[in-house]
């Protein structure tokens, strides 16, 4: 495969990897966002232009500036005196290599059979938003109901109570 | 190895990554970026499918990671807001300590 | 003759890379393109700065630089000679990778944003067919550069200066995007090229740029509103503001990295404009019929260039709003204000062409003003003003 493809790939799971193991809390933001980044160019190599860019658009800049956020209203900057894994983090790790060998080896016993149409597929944006009105409007109408449900119910968590604060 | 295959073997180490940090940190939020890995490499998979099938026009996997995008969005701010509020209760976001249901 | 002139940059460009073999020529015809932006813009930018300068100054009644070179016209050039020869400090405390990065996302992410400005005919460096998307993905991604510079730089001035920033950018970036849409509708595409070309037609002399209809009117004046929020400008520069929190989150960055920050926040000026002219003034077309005889680049920049003395006239005559004022404004008056704007859009459509679709519409979008105006203005008592003077 191309050198570009191995390039976004190490970006990719070398930010997903930094997110993880890092100590900071903060870097371990903006390595993920890394991550997402890399996500973001893979997708545009699979010529999913739509999807490449609202990934940056949505979660670069507005899912991480949410965990950004969060992490400073939760005084994520003080020093750690902690451990930075958890008690349990071997079974953790194993469980995820476990995984990963699962995944991997279904992958690569299926290899001769996966399809490998190499043709660029022949997508406009105006065949995406055919498609949303058109076959995918039921879904479209249920995400506007799941977003405006997550808008309120996010507010109505995270609001200062001010009943009990007295 | 197929092109195809190379992004699957990308969107199982991801998947396998995010699991890792899901499980073994202790900061919550950490917890829900390891979640926000496992979704983006669910969608990896999604558009790799796409692309590579016979019939992209039909767009069925570039919907599903569009909408997967967007539930992943709302599912960050209210986990994001759940994290507060813990915060505002124990005042502490390490989860080995927020072992009690009381509070 | 005169399309000689309007593509001549584009004829330029081919000859010189005609000279090279047949593969390198299309690498070589990109490369040589984002050369000139790269040269060209913060040429523009150097410009930009002397002309706020005495611009600010005159609106205040002072001159403004005129001692390096005719009417201080030199003064980028001493400007920039004193940024790069200054001491570069780094803070002990501060993240050091962060720190330096910080400026290198910003500046990265601007530039990303002109490669889809169709900036004449035919000049455009990426026809994307997602290409407005593409813009409002490269500014979502200056809002994490701005936290990367408050947070790491250790100080709660630069923090404060970095989370409202990036409070008041999320805020007025739904308005922004909601207020493309209602062009985006009309025109169909998200192709800027497509957009201009849509509004390069002419009823009796007068242009078809969606700033002549209600709709595109009251979506320009929320885009422009979100605009000078999103590149933290006055009135909306209270994260940067100097009598507030020293220089906001940039506090602790001197020499070299400070110019970077400068010019990567006058470059999003520079292309947010580019946006708003593309979207509703018409991009590259001339304002009348008689006018197209002018080259296309000359009237876009021609445009770019007067929205940059708009912005330079509202910081040198309006005061600051205050962060909850502003806030505030986006949600209360300026969303939903633009959500109604969508609903009139579809209105517009749809109801085919003819005097009653600009009657009612116009009519939908001067209630709903006047209606939330005084809604929002309920709780302030407005008596008249007195002053009183020192005597």
């Amino acid at each position: 495969m191309s050198p570009v493809f191995y390039l976004i790939a190490v970006i990719t799971v070398g930010g997903a990897l930094a997110a993880v193991l890092l100590k900071s809390v903060v870097h371990s933001a903006l390595a993920v966002t890394g991550a997402f980044a890399g996500l973001a160019l893979m997708f545009l190599s699979l010529d999913a232009q739509f999807a490449g860019f609202a990934q940056i658009l949505i979660y670069i800049g507005a899912v991480a500036i949410l965990v950004v956020f969060a992490i400073l209203l939760t005084q994520g900057s003080e020093i750690l005196t902690d451990a930075v894994f958890s008690r349990t983090w071997l079974a953790g790790f194993v469980i995820a290599a476990a995984v990963f060998a699962a995944l991997g080896w279904a992958v690569l016993q299926s290899a001769p059979v996966l399809p490998n149409v190499s043709a660029v597929p022949a997508v406009t944006v105006h065949d995406i938003g055919v498609a949303l009105v058109g076959r995918y409007v039921l879904p479209l109408e249920i995400i506007a109901l799941l977003l405006t449900a997550a808008t309120i119910g996010a507010v109505i968590v995270a609001m200062h109570e001010k009943e009990a604060a007295k | 190895m197929t092109p195809l295959a190379g992004y699957l073997l990308i969107a199982a180490l991801l998947f396998a990554i995010g699991l890792a940090g899901a499980l073994t940190r202790r900061n919550a939020i950490l917890v829900l970026i390891g979640i926000e890995l496992m979704l983006n490499a669910a969608n990896l998979n999604f558009i790799a499918f796409w692309r590579y099938s016979p019939h992209p026009e039909a767009l069925t996997g570039m919907m599903f990671a569009i909408f997967s995008i967007a539930v992943a969005a709302a599912e960050a701010a209210v986990g994001l807001g759940l994290v507060i509020a813990i915060y505002r209760q124990f005042h502490t976001t390490d989860l080995d300590k927020i072992t009690r249901m009381k509070g | 003759m005169i399309e000689k002139m309007d593509q001549i940059f584009v004829l330029l460009l081919h000859w010189l890379v005609s000279y090279l073999p047949a593969s390198l020529q299309a690498a070589a015809s990109t490369l040589l393109s984002v050369v000139v932006i790269v040269c060209l813009f913060p040429a523009l930018f150097a410009f930009a700065v002397w002309m706020e300068r005495k611009g600010l100054g005159r609106i205040q009644n002072r001159l403004g630089p005129n001692r390096v070179g005719p009417f201080g016209l030199f003064q980028p050039i001493a400007d920039g000679i004193k940024s790069l020869t200054k001491e570069d400090v780094v803070p002990l405390i501060a993240d050091a990778p962060i720190h330096f990065l910080a400026p290198v996302v910003l500046v990265v992410a601007v530039f990303m944003g002109f490669a889809v400005l169709p900036m004449g005919r035919n000049m455009v460096l990426v026809d994307m067919d997602a290409g407005l998307l593409f813009y409002f993905a490269m500014g979502a991604t200056t809002e994490v550069s701005v936290f990367m510079a408050g947070w790491s730089s250790r100080n709660k001035y630069s923090l404060l200066g970095g989370m409202r920033a990036i409070a008041q950018m999320i805020s007025y970036e739904v308005v922004l995007l909601l207020s493309s849409v209602s062009v985006v509708m009309i025109a169909g595409t998200l192709s800027l090229p497509k957009i201009v070309e849509a509004q390069n037609h002419y009823t009796w002399g007068l242009p078809h740029w969606y700033i002549f209809t209600p709709w595109g009117l009251a979506g320009f004046v929320m885009f422009a509103i979100a605009a000078t929020a999103e590149t933290n400008r006055s009135p909306f520069d209270l994260p940067e503001g100097e009598s507030e929190l020293v220089a906001g989150y940039f506090t602790e960055y001197s020499g070299f990295k400070f110019a970077l920050f400068f010019l990567g926040e006058y470059l999003a000026m520079f292309s947010i404009s580019g946006i708003a002219t593309t979207l509703f003034l018409g991009g590259w077309s001339a304002p009348f019929s008689f006018l197209t005889w002018i080259p296309s680049w000359i009237w876009f920049f021609a445009k770019l260039e007067m929205f940059i003395i708009v912005f330079i006239w509202m910081r040198g005559t309006l005061p600051r709003l205050r962060q909850d004022q502003l806030m505030n404004f986006a949600w209360k008056f300026v969303l939903p204000f633009t959500l109604l704007n969508l609903f009139v859009t579809a209105l517009w459509r749809f109801m085919g062409e003819g005097w009653e679709r600009w009657v009612f519409c116009s009519a939908i979008l001067l209630a709903a003003y006047v209606v939330m105006g005084r809604v929002g203005m309920n709780r302030e008592n407005f008596r008249p003003r007195s002053y009183r003077y020192a005597e």
